[in-house]
């Protein structure tokens, strides 16, 4: 998921990657960066997320070089649109796609299944969002400070990973803004925990 | 023309034994020889202006425009023959698109002009083809503010805050350097480009010509004609102004 906050935006996600019912790795990091200030979340096939960043990834760096300055948020965002639209009969891929630039200061676009692309104040993908998107909509609060922004992230992850059978292990977190790149690391046995049951 | 007769101009693929590519001083003769084109980069937008000449009293007003836009925030002037210029338009037309088409944003200014340099110089290259006889002023408004370049046959181009370019650009030019663009608006601008494109026109070699201007302000980020209104109030004046200095004479 990813949060837009005053200054920058926070993005998180758990880390469990499966085969089956296979936990193929349980400290994966699904939080890609594709540029210095541009990070993305990657939901559904590994192999096709993986191969889509790596692509944006080369995009985004002709781009600073042609142009001498970092890409907007915006247009990294429209590159994984365009690559996911057009493969559509061929990807599973959910991205979400955050970062900071200088026009538009912090942002979240998320490009769903179908290759459609969409602006929000915050996101949630993959198998464990379903769970939460009660608790995102009644938590959320416009401009939030960054500790109010990282409790939220944290806490709808961990209620998604404890309701999620797909979802478990690890919460990684990182906090994007204009001075640069904050990575947090929340082990599995310091998860916030609710009532369960 | 020392180049006559020794060789060295058949091809835009050979040198001559001084260093120098004849094909092209020949294109930028055909700039030379066209009706005046003028650029103004000022404070909230770019202005281009025309001097069309009318080749014949039977073409319908407003006819083989000089003046065309490549993109919504891309206008293009241009002196030389004609045709390379609509050929080099659907170019640019072509390079604004593909960048809308993968980054959702509109081309930068220094992008466009760097592709279509490229595309002009690789017109120099090659003994196949010949280099294109036109000079280009590209007006472009992009996040940065407004932008001005213009690209000559050889391939190069520079960024300008005013330029001319065809018959008239000698005079032209002193006019633009006593102007502040630096501090004007467009609509101050567009009297003083009326009024340059009236002054450079020799009603002696070159009979009727009609004035094309065309503007990009900040505002609007659009490319469009000067209004009707705007125009004819500023071609009025430059009329007025020129009957007054020969009244001084």
């Amino acid at each position: 998921m990813a949060v837009q906050y005053a200054d920058g935006v926070i993005i998180g996600a758990d880390s469990r990657t499966t085969t089956g019912s296979y936990i193929a790795n349980r400290v994966t990091d699904k939080l890609t960066k594709v540029h210095d200030l541009v990070f993305c979340c990657r939901s559904g096939s590994a192999a096709d997320t993986q191969a889509v960043a790596d692509m944006v990834h080369y995009y985004l760096q002709l781009y600073a070089v042609q142009e001498g300055e970092r890409p907007p948020v915006k247009i990294a965002a429209n590159l994984f649109r365009e690559l996911c639209y057009t493969n559509k009969d061929g990807l599973s891929a959910g991205i979400i796609v955050a970062g900071w630039d200088q026009y538009e200061g912090p942002s979240v676009y998320t490009i769903p299944l179908g290759g459609s692309i969409h602006k929000q104040p915050f996101s949630i993908g993959g198998s464990g969002s379903t769970y939460i998107y009660g608790y995102c909509d009644a938590a959320y609060k416009e401009g939030m400070t960054r500790d109010e922004a990282i409790t939220f992230t944290k806490n709808s992850i961990a209620l998604a990973m404890s309701r999620d059978g797909s979802s478990g292990g690890v919460i990684r977190l990182a906090i994007i803004d204009k001075t640069g790149v904050e990575r947090i690391f929340v082990p599995g046995n310091q998860l916030p925990r609710f009532w369960e049951g | 023309m020392t180049s006559i007769g020794t060789g060295y101009d058949l091809s835009a693929s050979t040198y001559s034994p001084d260093g120098r590519i004849f094909q092209v001083e020949y294109a930028s003769k055909a700039v030379e020889n066209s009706g005046t084109c003028l650029g103004f980069r000022c404070k909230d937008g770019v202005v281009l202006a025309v001097e069309k000449l009318v080749q014949s009293k039977l073409l319908v007003p407003g006819s083989n425009k000089r003046i065309a836009t490549a993109d919504r925030h891309i206008g293009i002037a241009t002196a030389g023959l004609l045709a390379d210029t609509r050929h080099l338009v659907n170019r640019a037309r072509e390079e604004a698109q593909s960048y809308r088409d993968l980054y959702r944003a509109p081309i930068p200014a220094k992008m466009i002009a760097d592709r279509l340099g490229q595309y002009v110089q690789a017109y120099t290259l090659y003994s196949s083809v010949r280099p294109f006889g036109v000079s280009t002023i590209l007006a472009t408004v992009d996040k940065t503010g407004p932008q001005m370049y213009m690209i000559e046959p050889s391939g190069i181009y520079y960024g300008f805050y005013g330029c001319a370019i065809g018959k008239g650009r000698q005079v032209a030019k002193t006019e633009i350097e006593k102007l502040k663009l630096a501090e004007m608006t467009c609509r101050e601008v567009v009297k003083d480009a009326a009024r340059i494109i009236h002054l450079v026109h020799d009603d002696v070699k070159d009979k009727d010509f009609e004035l094309e201007m065309s503007w990009i302000l900040d505002s609007t980020m659009t490319h469009e004609f000067v209004p009707k209104d705007v125009a004819d109030e500023a071609e009025q004046l430059a009329k007025a102004s020129l009957n007054d200095d020969m009244d001084e004479d």
